[in-house]
Parts: C-alpha cells; structure tokens; sequence
C-alpha cells in the first residue's frame, strides 16, 4: 500500500512534503541543489566573518554604496559582451563586470570624502543611488537592444539560487573559502585596524594597505554574493550576523567565528526555503532569517541582551529599595524612624533573610542588621566627605549620598575613611553619626 | 494646439512633472539630511517603506493613494523607530542599526511582493525600484480654450497631484520652521536651550521625509527618491556657504536634474541614434549625479579645479617672493647688482614651473632686470626684497629669543610664516625681540 506523502499545512509551505524538505536540508535533494546550498552556505559564512570587521571598521553602509554600485557594472558587461558577440548572461563575464562597478564606486565614495566638504553619509548615499540609477538606464538600454534579454540580470537584483548552475556555485563556494582563509590570514592586522588604527600606524603597520585588503574582501564577498543574495541585500549578510555575534561576545576571536557561524546557518536556511518554494527570493529569507538571529541575541544574549539588561536594572531597583528600608529600619533603633516598607520591599526583606516583620514593625535578623550599618555607613561617610571635601552643604549632602551608597564597593569605603582621617576627623568602627536631621519633613528629631 | 504639442502635453509632460516635484520635495529636505549628516537616513527610509505599501495594497486591494500613504508612513514611522530602539537598546552603531533595519524590512517587502505577485500580477518589486513614470498619461482636450479648465487640469495623473500636495507642504513646511530647522541643523544644543526642541524637530524633519518618500516613491520609485535627498543638497553645499541659497541651489539643481533627466532619457537615445527610451528616473537619478559631479569639480570657491587654481596661484607668489629673497641675499653677498642665471634660481627655489610664472611675473612688474649673466633686483624688487628678507630674520630671532627654539631648527619655519607677515605684524616682532642681527649674525634690514 503506497502512502501519500504528507504536506506540511498553512500558508508558506502549503505543497512542501516533510520528504522533500528533510532531503533538502541534509543535502540530499540532487547533486545540483546540494552544491547550491553548500555553496550558499559557505558564503554566508564568508559574509559573517568579513563583515566583522566591516562593521567593527564602522564601515557597515560602505558595503551597501559597494553593492548598488555593481549594478551598472553587471549591466554594463553583459551589453558590452553581447555586442562582442559573447554569450552575455554568464558569470565569467557578469562577475568581472560586477568586480569594477564595486571598485569605482568605492573610489567615487572615497573620492568625494577626501577632496570635497561633503562628509562620508552623502558620499555614500550620493554613490549609492547615482550608481543604482545608471544601472536602471543601462538595464532599459539592454531590454531595448535587438537580442536583448534581461530577464536572467533581475536574479543579480534580488537573488536567486534557483537560477544557480553546479559550476557557479562551485565557484562561490571556492572564492567563499578563499576570503574566509584571507580574513584569518590577516586576522591579526584587521584586528589593529578595526581597534586601534593610530596605534597601528605608529607602530609602522601598513594600515592603508591593511585598510585596501579589507575592502578587496568586501568587494569579493559583495561580488559573489550578487546571485545568491542579490546586490539590495547582499549588505544585511555582512552587517546583520556580525552584529547579532556582537551580542554574545566581547571578544573579536569569539565574535568572528560566531558570526561566520551565524551567517552560514542564515544562508543555509534562506536557500533551502527558496530552493523548495517558488516566489520565496533567497535573499530575502536568507536576510529575514538573520534578522530573526539578530533579533533573538538582541533580546536574550547573556551580558548585552535587552532582557538581561532589563532584570538587572530590576534587581538594582530592589537592592537599592532594601538598603534603604533596611536603612530606615536602622535609622529607627536609634530613635528616629520612617514609615514601614511597602509590602513588595517587606517581602523582599523576609526572603533575603534580613527582617522579620510583624505588626508593621521591622525587626532585623543579625545579618540583617550588618547590612543595615553597612549601609548607613556608607552614606553617612559619603556625606561627611562631601562636606568636607565638595562643600556641599549640610541639607543638600543627603540626596547624593542616597545614590552613591549602592555603589561604594569596600575599597573605596576605605579611602574615604582615610581621606576623614587626613581632615582630622574621628571615623569610628561604626556608623559615624548623621551630619543632618533624620526623618525629613515627617519626623524631627536629631542625632 | 498642434498635434505634436498635444502629444508632449499628454505623454512628456506628465512623468516629466513628476519627476520634477518629487525632485523638488525631496531636495528641499535634503538640505536638513544633509547638514545634519543624517543623508543615509533617506536611505533607509525609502527602502523600509515597502513592507507598508505591499501590506496596504494587499489589505486594501487597490493600489489607491490614502491606503498606500497610510501603509507607507506606518512603517517610514517603524523603521526610525527601530532603528533607535536597536541603536540605543542593542547598542548597536548607528550606522550598523540602520543597515540591519532597513536591510531585514526590505527584505520582508521584497518576499510580501513576490508571494502576492502570484496572485496579484500588477504589483512588481521593479516598478517600486525603478518607479513606473513611463505609465503616467493626461488626455488634455484639443482646444485651447478648454485647456485651463479645472477639469481639465483634474485630470492629470494622481500621482502628479500627491506630488504636487507633496511639495506644496513642503514648501510651507521649511519657510515656517526655517529658523527653528536652521538652529536643529547647525547647533542643536543652543536649539535646545533656547526651547526650539531639537527632539521635535527631528521627529518632524523624520514625518516630512516618510511623506515625501511615500508621495514620490510611486511615480518614481525608490532609486530616485533616495538621490534626490541628497544630490541636490550635496550639490548646493559644494556651491554656498549659507542655508538660504544652499536651499535655492538645490531647488534649482533638482529641477534641473528632472527635467533635464526626461528630456535625456525620452529624446536623447533618438539623438545617437537609438530607437527606444530608456529609464526615467534612472536618468534623472544620473543627472542628479552629473550635477554634483560638476558641483564639485567647477564650484568657485569649494571647486576642485577652484583650489588647485588658488594653490597654484599661492605657489608661484610664493616662489616669487622667494626669488627676490635670494637675489637680495645674493646682493648682501656680492655686492649690489649681483647678477643670478634663471637655471641656478630654479635649482635654488625647486618650485617646478612655478618658479618659471615667477620670473615672468617679477620681470612684468619691472621688480628684476636682465643683466647678461642672468637677472639682477630692480630698485623696486629691492625694497620688496629687503622687506620679505627682514620679516624673515625678525621670525628667527623671535623664535630663538622668545620661544627659545634652538638656532638651527627655526629656517625652515620662518620661511613659511615670512610670506604671511605684514608690516604690522614686523613691527610687532620687532618690538618683542629686537632690531640688530639674527640668530645666525647676520643683519636684519631696517625697514
């Protein structure tokens, strides 16, 4: 009995069999398609890992003047290919054509910073679009000529890896691995020049060169880029990997393998959707899947994550309520008081084992107490050296201090009694006394 | 009315006119990108407002204008939102957040249009690229009486009507903020403390350039709308140096880049003997750039051509004067009337042809003689000399004397500052370190 292959419902991947998509992703759909993902893929990675350091060169929009300029450099080859008589639409001649369209409107942007007033945005923009509009003539000029045929020049525009032969992509994958080799060839000089170029150049490191063979990879990326990705978005898989590593890591030789990484699964996933589904453009799932990564890391890496950054400032907020009603709480053994904590803070008190509390009434736990003095400790002494020291009145000391006692670790602590002692001042074991009234407005009472 | 100018009035006039106003609103806001070195920004705002319009046209049905304004300014107003979120909370660099952003929704864009161009086969990512300027017609009457009717004139192309709102606003837009955008654009901080609300301001410069992007992108598609944000502006910065003529320089240039951009494109492949049009906006994208070009090759004062003139004028003044140094110094060697060949003056001073233009010009002024072993001073180079020579001398006695420079190290700078002292700044120098002999004993010249 033949059983009918299952699909996969809903909108995107409705006619997509799991058979079909399970062979696609390991590699099994034929020879062609394999060697169109794996080539694809190894460009996602060589997107990755020189887009590292074009985006840590704060390059990033460069890469973009770079691409849209390869547009009349395409258009241009293959009109004056067709009218030498040569099959215009192959990559022998597109790629080249492609290479110095990239390279003149780098010239023309670094052309325009360095002997005009207009700053590095306009050139960029200026480059990007003057160079994409020469383009768009030369693509009406070429639908226009007797043999004309554009129709395979749209896939340089917007990417396509159906449009992909076995030879073409063999030959991405190999020029791929030789920028990925480059780039960890002169991993160490792209490293100087990302950080710390002034550095570099006094220690005699060719960073003009360094700088012409970063942009060389950028060119080589961008160029072979063109009919996987397409020249719109080629630039989101130098920039978007790269600053989603950026994410997780502080450190280039952590960052730059990730983003490789990264970049690779983003172009290994857009190709296989594009390759199983018509109308999916594979640069644009390859651009929205790393979007997706991006996004991901934006939200839950680790140190630079915003939700990460967001439960610290939250456990900052609590640690700063605590101290103050543990504060409070200690103000009021010695005679003043305020109010009792609000409910949240008085359950924060109980689970960290520093009060108990009954009948509105606060009662520290020994180690509850230490923290407390530790506390006032430190704002008091704060405030007797912004007296001392700052000027600063004795009304106006109390607020500044109800920040800065949070953040004052043990060693300063102990400069600051050392700089008392210098004024002659008796610092004692405990909390030096208050320099002001406690209890604000509400309860008078001095010290 | 004859036929062929009916027929410019029904097919040229209309892309023609759209070209130019949306040329015209963009470039007025340019000025603002620009200075503010926020050119990338037009950019990015283009490219993210596909999403929207393909989002309205397949919630809508239409491609009428109030959905597609809608759905575009929607998602102009989410991409700037964005991409701050992802620059302040990502901590991502500016020019890094806006690549990300607008890379991954133009991306969502381009996938949205290809997945409902299946369905809907007058939608297509090209004519969003390229615009469709080609496609707009008027069918004004034959009449000449019946022309002006407001019928008549009702008639024209929507888009040229959204353009022409479009403008319209913007005029009114710039004349009523121009301070409040001048102090935004030049020093948001005085902004700020004067109460203009730079924050504010950006918003609404950010609202105008979302509208204006919108109300052109369908006439004349991204490419266009991106270079006239900056190519107009770029071009007028070259030319002026105040706000107010930068802004009628750049309203000019886009004109100019529109309706010149037409005509080359409609009639100039006629005039080398091609059959077919090519591309609009693709043209005027390219004029735009020619202007600019232009701008900065032949501007009179920030003109490339500009300064090498002014640096090949100061170098020959300066060669001259260094001529009549060395005649005079000559003279104190040999007595007066000392004669010098031009060929040692020239290995003397090693100016290039400078040195020639020097000759020619001090002989002009009758300031040497020919004598027939070479050129000697006349009486009037020799007062001119003899001036040049004691600035020089008061510098390197007030270099060693006062800035306490040692005597061999200051020749060299007071052969630059001599050719910029005048008598009054001599005098000064005199008073501060003396009259008498130099630091290498040889005289100073009395004035």
């Amino acid at each position: 009995m033949s059983v009918a292959p299952s699909t996969v419902e809903g909108w995107p991947m409705q006619g997509v069999t799991f058979d079909e998509l399970w062979r696609t992703l390991t590699l099994q759909a034929g020879h062609n398609a394999a060697i169109v993902v794996l080539g694809a893929t190894l460009l996602g990675v060589a997107g990755g890992v020189v887009g590292s350091f074009i985006v840590l060169r704060k390059r990033a929009l460069l890469g973009d003047a770079l691409s849209h300029a390869a547009l009349p450099g395409i258009a241009g080859a293959f009109i004056a290919a067709t009218l030498l008589g040569v099959q215009g639409r192959s990559l022998g001649v597109l790629l080249p054509g492609a290479a110095v369209g990239c390279v003149a409107g780098v010239l023309a942007v670094q052309a325009i910073v360095r002997w005009t007033r207009l700053r590095d945005d306009a050139a960029i923009a200026a480059v990007l679009s003057v160079f994409f509009g020469a383009g768009v003539v030369l693509l009406s000029v070429i639908q226009s000529m007797p043999t004309g045929d554009q129709g395979g020049l749209a896939s340089f525009i917007y990417g396509q890896t159906a449009a992909m032969n076995a030879r073409d992509a063999m030959l991405i994958g190999v020029a791929a691995l030789g920028s990925i080799a480059a780039a960890a060839l002169l991993f160490k000089e792209f490293r100087l020049a990302c950080f710390d170029r002034e550095f570099a150049a006094v220690q005699g490191w060719p960073v003009g060169a360094i700088d012409l063979a970063m942009t060389a990879l950028l060119v080589v990326v961008t160029v072979i880029g063109l009919q996987a990705v397409g020249l719109l978005l080629i630039v989101a898989l130098l920039i978007v990997p790269a600053a989603a590593a950026r994410f997780w890591t502080e450190r280039l030789r952590v960052m730059v393998p990730l983003s490789g990484a990264l970049g690779g699964l983003s172009a290994y996933a857009g190709s296989c959707i594009s390759a199983l589904l018509t109308n999916a453009p594979a640069g644009a799932i390859i651009v929205l899947t790393a979007g997706a990564i991006f996004a991901a890391g934006m939200l839950f890496a680790p140190s630079r994550g915003v939700v990460a950054a967001v439960l610290r400032l939250a456990s900052l907020r609590v640690r700063i309520a605590v101290d103050h009603a543990l504060r409070a709480a200690h103000e009021r053994a010695e005679g003043t008081g305020t109010p009792p904590p609000g409910r949240g803070i008085a359950l924060a008190l109980r689970v960290g084992g520093l009060a108990r509390i009954a009948d509105d009434r606060v009662e520290l736990t020994p180690r509850g107490e230490e923290r407390a003095r530790r506390v006032v400790r430190a704002h008091r002494l704060w405030e007797q050296y912004l007296i001392e020291y700052a000027d600063a009145a004795p009304s106006h000391v109390d607020v500044s201090a109800d920040e800065v006692e949070h953040a004052l670790p043990p060693a300063l602590i102990a400069e600051l009694e050392d700089a008392l002692r210098r004024r002659w001042l008796r610092v004692t074991k405990g909390a030096p006394a208050s320099p002001h009234t406690l209890g604000g407005e509400h309860q008078g009472g001095a010290t | 009315m004859t036929p062929s100018v009916h027929e410019f009035l029904s097919l040229d006039l209309p892309p023609m006119l759209a070209g130019t106003l949306a040329a015209l609103c963009c470039g007025l806001l340019g000025n603002f990108l620009v200075l503010r070195r926020l050119s990338l920004m037009g950019d990015a705002v283009a490219h993210s407002v596909l999403p929207g319009i393909v989002v309205a046209f397949l919630v809508a049905g239409t491609r009428a204008s109030l959905p597609m304004f809608i759905g575009a300014a929607a998602s102009g107003l989410v991409a700037a939102a964005l991409i701050e979120v992802v620059r302040r909370y990502g901590r991502v660099e500016t020019g890094a957040a806006m690549g990300v952003v607008f890379t991954v929704l133009f991306a969502l864009g381009v996938l949205l249009i290809e997945r409902a161009a299946a369905r809907h086969v007058d939608l297509d990512a090209d004519c969003v690229l390229h615009g469709q300027l080609e496609t707009l017609f008027w069918f004004p009457p034959e009449g000449s009486t019946e022309f002006w009717r407001l019928s008549t004139l009702a008639a024209l192309p929507r888009q040229v009507w959204a353009l022409v709102l479009a403008t319209c606003v913007t005029i009114v837009f710039v004349a009523a903020f121009f301070k409040e955008l001048r102090l935004a654009a030049f020093d948001p901080a005085l902004a700020s403390s004067l109460g203009v609300g730079a924050g504010l301001m950006h918003y609404a410069l950010m609202a105008m350039v979302a509208a204006a992007a919108v109300a052109s992108f369908e006439a004349v598609g991204s490419i266009l709308v991106i270079a006239m944000f900056v190519c107009p502006a770029a071009t007028a910065r070259l030319l002026t140096d105040r706000l107010l003529p930068q802004i009628i320089v750049s309203a000019v240039a886009a004109v100019l880049s529109g309706v010149g951009g037409y005509v080359l494109a409609s009639f100039g492949p006629e005039w080398i003997g091609m059959s077919n049009a090519v591309n609009a906006a693709g043209m005027m994208t390219v004029v735009s750039g020619l202007l600019l070009v232009a701008a900065a090759l032949f501007g009179p004062r920030h003109g490339l051509l500009a300064r090498w003139r002014r640096q090949a004028r100061l170098a020959r003044s300066i060669a001259h004067e260094d001529m009549l140094g060395l005649l005079y110094r000559a003279e104190e060697l040999r007595g007066p009337g000392t004669a010098v060949a031009p060929a040692d003056i020239r290995r003397a001073i090693d100016a290039g042809g400078a040195t020639r233009r020097a000759l020619r010009a001090a002989r002009r002024a009758g300031e040497i003689v020919h004598a027939p072993e070479g050129v000697r001073l006349a009486d009037a180079g020799r007062t001119r000399a003899r001036s040049l020579v004691r600035s020089h001398r008061l510098w390197e006695t007030y270099l060693v004397n006062v800035m306490g420079l040692r005597p061999d190290h200051v020749h060299a700078t007071a052969m630059d500052l001599e050719h910029m002292t005048d008598a009054a700044m001599a005098t000064r120098l005199a008073e501060r370190s003396g009259e008498g002999h130099d630091p290498h004993d040889r005289p100073i010249p009395p004035v």
